[in-house]
């Protein structure tokens, strides 16, 4: 379970490019919640996954995962209990390193790393199986470099990474919005199978109004720092784009402006 | 210049290759496993230097043990440019050039002077002669060329540990190395201190070599192993489309080995010694500078195609 208590976040404080990013958020999400994340154009979406990640100190507030307060803990141990995937394909993978190299950093993730041999045998096996589930042909390719691989590959690598330790929470930044609609489908459908067998709890940000709609159990859209709109259960469910416009329109008084957005 | 003079001072070349080699690997391991350029390694090179002359002259130590030492130091001064680095933000360049500065003064400490000559002191190459009777020059390569494979298989094994493989991930791409849960602020301590205990191996091996330790010793060493790297990287895509570790480290010390030839040539053919650094600079800078030029032209000569299409069209 997540819990995030008046967090709140200024970029640039007392200087004239002073950002206040985010603006007393509270939000809790339940074991196995999927909540999807929708707003404008520097709304705090980002921030708020990477203050729950810990790239960045927070200014107030707490944030606690599992009953374990996480506030002050460095991103890299913070790590331990988060899976990540970002919207650049080329930020959740080290491109020089081998596909099996990248699968054996994601698999030590919150464990302790020593001088044993990075990649066992029997770890290989595992990943040739795993890569298989993937259907990209990347388990005959385990000693490539990533960096060889297209976008998706990537992407669907950085999934693959992400929850090969069952993270107790796994966050999405627009993680398709930098793929060809075919492969982005394809990476979505990936994330929908993989947080179902692992009932993963979840937020994920999307540019796209459908698929906001249409995955997970509970939506929440922000603007200027805020959360201003949650909907859960049928209610989320029976939302139309049109609906959410409106309420965007209503809840913030502007228009809802990003220029990656996708309302069809 | 006779030809047997040329030859003679190109197999001399040979041995100061391999053993300056060990430090061009020293800073292969942080400028491209880590991306950071570390100014360390020119005060680490003689601390490495002046521990191992020391040892041997004024406490009598094995050639061989005294490297342990030299290594030792080595490795504290580049977790020190790391420390400086990643837990106090400061700058990888300035943090190496402090580190650098900072052992300067502590080099002469340990050498009481600023040169200690190692006269009739038994070195690991001079030992090496005796018991085979091979001249100096073959002694040096063979006994260079044990350390370098010794320091080649031990690094290769070390980046493909858990611990290792970290520090290439750090290296390559932090926010991904963050994300999969690795302290990237050790890594790169880890990283530099490695790196150094490297240059400061191959600047007390020099100095066993050349027969004296000298505070100034490690001038210039940051360039002369950039050239060595640059130099090892043509030749290794000339012979490799892509070439594993081991052909990379091997091919850091083919690098160091043609870069001694070059000096070795260029200083026959009359160049004077005192402008050998600025010719090492400006080789160094042409190399670095190559790869932005070459994209350049790439997109000059790209647009100007693209330019005669529409012509065409
Ligand atoms: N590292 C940073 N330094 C300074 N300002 C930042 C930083 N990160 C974000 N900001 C600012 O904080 C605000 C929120 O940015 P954020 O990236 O969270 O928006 P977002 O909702 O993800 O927007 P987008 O849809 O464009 O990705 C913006 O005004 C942004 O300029
Ligand atoms: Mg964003």
């Amino acid at each position: 379970m997540l819990r995030i208590e008046h967090l709140s976040k200024t970029f640039n404080g007392h200087t004239i490019n002073e950002r206040k990013a985010l603006n007393d958020i509270n939000l809790t999400l339940n074991d196995g919640d999927f909540v999807t994340v929708i707003g404008g154009n520097g709304a705090g979406k980002s921030t708020l996954l990477n203050m729950i990640a810990g790239v960045y100190p927070m200014d107030s507030g707490k944030i606690i995962l599992d009953d374990i307060d996480i506030s002050l803990m460095p991103q890299s141990k913070r790590a331990r209990y988060i899976g990540r995937v970002f919207q650049d394909p080329m930020m959740g993978t080290a491109a020089d390193m081998q596909i099996e190299e990248n699968l054996a950093l994601a698999r030590r993730r919150g464990s302790k790393r020593g001088l044993a041999w990075e990649v066992s045998e029997a770890e290989r096996q595992q990943y040739r199986q795993l890569l298989r589930s993937l259907d990209l042909h990347l388990e005959d390719r385990l000693t490539q470099q990533v960096g060889l691989l297209s976008g998706g590959q990537r992407q669907a690598l950085t999934l693959l990474m992400a929850t090969l330790i069952k993270p107790s929470l796994l966050l999405l930044d627009e993680h398709t919005a930098a793929l060809d609609p075919k492969t982005a489908a394809k990476v979505l459908e990936l994330t929908e199978s993989l947080v179902k067998t692992h009932h993963l709890t979840t937020l994920m940000i999307t540019h796209n109004m459908k698929d906001a709609i249409r995955l997970g159990n509970r939506l929440i859209m922000m603007h200027e720092g805020r959360i201003i709109f949650e909907a859960d259960g049928p209610t989320k469910s029976n939302l139309t784009v049109e609906a959410l416009l409106e309420k965007f329109e209503s809840a913030s008084g502007q228009q809802l402006s990003n220029d990656r957005m996708l309302l069809v | 210049m006779s030809l047997s003079a040329l030859s003679m001072a190109l197999y001399s070349a040979i041995p100061q290759g391999i053993i300056w080699g060990i430090m061009a690997l020293g800073v292969y391991l942080s400028f491209r496993l880590l991306n950071i350029a570390d100014m360390s390694c020119e005060g680490t090179f003689a601390s490495g230097a002046a521990i191992s002359a020391i040892l041997m002259v004024n406490h009598g130590f094995n050639p061989y043990l005294t490297l342990i030492f030299s290594i030792l130091i080595g490795f504290i001064g580049g977790m020190i440019t790391g420390i400086m680095h990643t837990k106090f933000k400061i700058p990888a360049i300035l943090a190496g050039i402090l580190t650098q500065l900072g052992l300067y003064s502590i080099n002469l400490h340990i050498m009481g002077a600023s040169n200690v000559p190692l006269l009739r002191i038994d070195t690991v190459f001079n030992t090496f002669a005796a018991l085979t009777g091979l001249d100096n020059t073959t002694s040096t390569i063979i006994v260079g060329l044990g350390f370098a494979m010794i320091v080649v298989a031990l690094i290769y094994a070390f980046f493909g540990t858990e611990i290792g493989s970290a520090i290439r991930a750090t290296g390559c791409n932090p926010s991904m190395a963050k994300a999969q849960g690795i302290d990237t602020d050790n890594m790169i301590i880890i990283g530099l201190g490695l790196s150094n205990a490297l240059i400061a191996l191959s600047g007390a091996l020099v100095s066993q070599s050349q027969g004296y330790a000298d505070v100034k010793i490690g001038q210039g060493a940051i360039v002369i192993g950039l050239a060595a790297i640059i130099i090892g990287e043509v030749l290794l895509s000339a012979v490799f489309k892509r070439g594993n570790f081991v052909a990379k480290f091997s091919f850091v010390f083919l690098g160091s080995i043609f870069y001694r030839i070059i000096v070795s040539l260029v200083l026959q053919m009359g160049l004077n010694t005192d402008d050998l650094k600025l010719f090492s600079a400006i080789l160094v800078m042409i190399a670095l500078a190559t790869p932005a030029y070459l994209e350049h032209q790439r997109t000059r000569s790209a647009y100007n195609a693209s330019l005669k299409g529409d012509h065409h069209a």
